[in-house]
């Protein structure tokens, strides 16, 4: 995106609001997401401190750490979240029915199970650094073992790896399991600010939806302050870590060390009262960019791009209920390579998809010289080409744009209007002056019917407005890749059947 | 043109004392009565964050309290460390160096190929009664130059000593390693996790600019070996970080060869602060004008007319790392300066400075200079597809 995001950042500026850049919403939106806002103590690499979570809107559940440096306290703590999260997974996964699980398969690069679940669970969180939190705290929890010395609840290696699903799962760029929501919001609106700061969610939302009497920077500026806004995490204030809780767990400390349960209670009321002040705006401002993105009409597109999610759902299920191992720490090459060409190419599917769901996003190809809108001139419908054994129907038509047109005669185009049909470039005439009006002229060679006459409609009309781009979703068929055992030499050969060990069980979690 | 009322006596010159060198005094004018900011390798490496600031680069080379300056205005930023992460950093550290840094020595061993038992391991960071910076860093001197690479290997907390814009900065590195070779080694120890081998490229970022300052420094002091010409600090320094979710360390090494290129570049731009200083009034100053208890008296107003006399070259990347980053946005933001909203979306807009500018060229409103035809052309073009997409006019 560019030039386009780019004039309506400047009118963001201007108008104090930010602007719409998309017509359409490209993300799937569950009707009852659960959400997901988190706290973890400053300096650990994950020590959960506290989290607000649920579907529901008016009562979020809080669960809070009350020694966050206390493992067993944070296990607790990650047997709470996950009674929350498998709770909500299971009222999906409860609707697949039992399948002949293919022993082979990992969810990511087997074959997609038949018979998808009719919806799936979808996460969302306030921000990219929440997800990052859910990443490392489904690293942490996916090898626990619940026997022998270190043991936890089964269901704490269980949130272990179906956290490590969805944070895997955000890497194929069209999923929406688990939403980001600044990125989300990002990508629909331009706001006046840089992106540096959009990834500050009080701050997008304020210039997105502004309080009553502010304008979006007034918003945004209230939203920069820490204790007018605290931020949306997982990170706290460092001021409020220093002026609220480092003195509460100092006493919850000290409550413990004395054996005083009144005093215990005492200060974990208060505690509690702390986080929800810490994470409650953030809960409410993620529910008001729900809001915001519940607006938008859903494009053409998520619905199919839902479907793969479905799938990789279902999969995903029928893993875990043959008691699949926790995902190994890291990719071996070939799964690596495989899993880049495969993302490379989803990305790829969802430009393109993105461009023929929602005409502000194709503009930007039209502002490129990708893509160009013009109104029909000329049509000559009942060309045939008669060169071969068969004369094929190969009209042609002559469109005028004002959009500048860098292609080359021969591209294939496709115009959202029907994406079935291709039309080949035969000719451009250029503009007289910078700006002014191009011709060009395509030959149909698609998508017209089988027979010597095209079907009615399926060639553009006289005086027709389209928009004909180059972008093009055509299947190509997925690169080749070694098996598993194949693995060439100067990739390390083939790695080692990953066997979870006690090890993984007894690291630290400190 | 505001400038405050210059302080009765220039600071930082005790009475009696020699006249100092004109640059010296002049940027000790600007920074007024306070005490000269404290570099360390933390705002050494901020310097490289922006190099193109002629704000920055004077108030550094001065030592102002940018904080201060901008608390005073009204536009603190919003910067502070958790005593968490304090608190963990430390004990992280103290870990690794605890028992004469045995954990440590098993890392280096595999890292930089120690291939000894058990070696010597010395802490230059024990400061005596009223021991005076100077004083440590006389020591550290004097322990590092007389280095022998057959019977000393670990120093830790040495005190180096670097000149930025005219004045010594004191640095403090968590450890110095001599090989048996004679080579040095910078070892700093961070407490973000390396996980699975990975770790947050952007404090992985952050902890390489520190190192090489610090390279830098121990550069200036020991330089190259006479015989062979080679310098005698390697330009790899070893990080050394949490392993997993445990305290357990691991070490990694940094090449942090670019990182020495920018550091030295922008040292030099601060040393020829001289021509810097040439375009600005001799009575500038950003004297706080502090009463008996050090609470600023200097009108706001005046202390930012006075700050914007110097150019900033704001850019959302100052966000994190400049203390003024508010004041400079705030300013970039009433000019309706383009760079305020990122580089890419400036690149968009083919370098046109400011959104009116941008806005006016997309609307036919303005017409453009010669060089800007071409951009104008296609901000115009961006507009009508916006009007005809949208509906509302641009």
């Amino acid at each position: 995106m560019s030039q386009l995001t780019s004039l309506a950042r400047l009118l963001a500026v201007e108008t104090g609001r930010a602007q719409p850049t998309k017509t359409v919403r490209h993300v799937h939106l569950s009707d009852r997401p659960l959400v997901l806002v988190a706290a973890q103590l400053a300096g650990e690499a994950c020590a959960p401190l506290g989290a607000l979570i649920g579907d529901d809107r008016a009562r979020p559940r809080l669960l809070v750490v009350y020694e966050p440096r206390d493992r067993t306290q944070r296990f607790a703590w990650a047997a709470a979240v996950a009674e929350t999260v498998l709770g909500y997974i299971d009222g999906y996964a409860k609707e697949v029915p039992d399948q002949d699980p293919d022993p082979e398969a990992r969810p990511e690069t087997g074959t997609p199970k038949p018979e998808p679940a009719a919806d799936a669970p979808q996460l969302l969180v306030p921000n990219p650094q929440t997800a990052g939190f859910l990443r490392l705290l489904g690293r942490s929890t996916r090898f626990r073992s619940t026997t022998g010395e270190y043991a936890v609840p089964e269901a704490v290696p269980l949130l272990g790896r179906w956290l490590t699903y969805y944070s895997e799962r955000t890497e194929v760029t069209p999923s929406a399991l688990l939403l980001q929501l600044t990125a989300v919001l990002a990508d629909h609106w331009a706001s006046g600010q840089s992106a540096t700061e959009d990834v500050l969610l009080g701050a997008l939302v304020g210039w997105i939806d502004p309080p009553p009497g502010l304008t979006g920077p007034q918003a945004a500026r209230v939203a920069e302050d820490p204790v007018r806004c605290p931020p949306a995490g997982p990170v706290t204030d460092p001021g409020w870590d220093n002026d609220v809780l480092e003195p509460m767990i100092a006493a919850v400390r000290a409550a413990t060390a004395s054996g005083d349960a009144a005093a215990l209670a005492r200060v974990q009321t208060a505690m509690d009262g702390a986080l929800w002040s810490q994470l409650r705006p953030t809960w409410d401002l993620t529910w008001q960019g729900i809001d915001l993105l519940r607006e938008l009409p859903e494009a053409a597109h998520v619905a199919a791009r839902w479907l793969d999610d479905r799938k990789s759902f279902t999969s995903t299920v029928a893993w875990i209920r043959q008691g699949g191992a926790p995902q190994p720490r890291r990719d071996g090459a070939v799964s690596a390579a495989r899993r880049l060409a495969r993302l490379e190419r989803e990305q790829q599917r969802l430009a393109v998809e993105r461009a023929f769901d929602d005409p502000l996003v194709l503009a930007e190809y039209r502002l490129t010289g990708e893509a160009f809108a013009g109104r029909v001139t000329w049509r000559a419908p009942d060309r045939l080409d008669q060169s071969g054994s068969r004369a094929v129907p190969r009209p042609l038509i002559t469109l005028a744009t004002e959009d500048e047109v860098i292609m080359d005669e021969g591209t294939v185009l496709k115009s959202p209007v029907r994406p079935r049909q291709k039309a080949v470039l035969t000719e451009i005439l250029p503009p007289e002056s910078p700006g002014g009006t191009t011709f060009v002229t395509l030959e149909l060679t698609s998508g017209m019917g089988r027979g010597r006459t095209p079907q009615p409609g399926s060639i553009p009309a006289f005086g027709e407005e389209l928009t004909y781009t180059s972008l093009s979703d055509d299947f190509q068929p997925p690169a080749k890749f070694p098996a598993r055992e194949d693995t060439p030499w100067t990739h390390g050969g083939p790695p080692q059947e990953y066997v979870p060990t006690d090890d993984d069980a007894r690291e630290d979690w400190s | 043109m505001t400038v405050g009322e210059p302080p009765s006596q220039p600071p930082g010159q005790p009475p009696g004392q020699p006249p100092r060198d004109p640059v010296e005094a002049r940027l000790d004018f600007l920074r007024g009565r306070a005490m000269p900011v404290n570099h360390d390798a933390r705002t050494i490496s901020a310097l490289a964050a922006n190099p193109g600031c002629p704000r920055r680069a004077l108030m550094d080379a001065a030592g102002v309290h940018k904080h201060e300056i901008a608390k005073h205005v009204g536009l603190p930023a919003p910067y502070g460390l958790s005593p968490f992460a304090r608190s963990r950093g430390n004990a992280f550290e103290a870990l690794v160096k605890d028992d004469s840094a045995s954990l440590l020595l098993a890392l280096l061993r595999q890292h930089i190929g120690l291939d000894i038992a058990s070696a010597h391991y010395e802490d230059l960071s024990r400061v005596g009664a009223g021991e005076s910076t100077n004083l440590r860093h006389a020591r550290t001197r004097q322990k590092l130059l007389g280095a022998d690479p057959g019977t000393h290997t670990m120093f830790d907390h040495p005190l180096l000593r670097l000149k930025v814009g005219g004045r010594y900065a004191f640095l403090e590195p968590d450890l110095l390693a001599l090989h048996h070779s004679g080579r040095w080694y910078v070892v700093e120890v961070k407490s973000f996790a390396i996980i699975d081998g990975q770790a947050d490229p952007e404090k992985v970022a952050a902890a390489a600019i520190q190192s090489a300052v610090y390279v830098h420094a121990l550069r200036d002091l020991l330089g190259t070996d006479p015989s062979t010409g080679a310098n005698l600090v390697h330009h790899e320094t070893i990080l050394v970080a949490p392993e997993n979710f445990a305290n357990k360390p691991a070490a990694a090494k940094l090449d942090v060869r670019k990182q020495l290129g920018v550091i030295r570049r922008q040292l030099n731009r601060i040393a020829s602060v001289e021509s810097l200083l040439d375009a600005y009034p001799e009575d500038l100053t950003f004297d706080l004008d502090p009463d008996p208890d050090g609470r600023p008296r200097r009108a706001p107003g005046e202390l930012r007319g006075a700050v914007e006399t110097v150019p900033a070259n704001y850019a959302p990347e100052c966000l994190a790392t400049c203390e003024l980053c508010f004041v400079c946005r705030d300013e970039a933001r009433a000019h309706g300066d383009t760079g305020a909203l990122g580089k890419k979306v400036r690149e968009d807009l083919g370098g046109i400075e400011t959104v009116p500018q941008a806005l006016g060229l997309a609307r036919g409103a303005l017409a453009p200079a010669p060089e800007r035809e071409e951009i104008a052309v296609k901000l115009r073009h961006a507009a009508q597809v916006w009007e005809q997409l949208t509906g509302q006019a641009v």
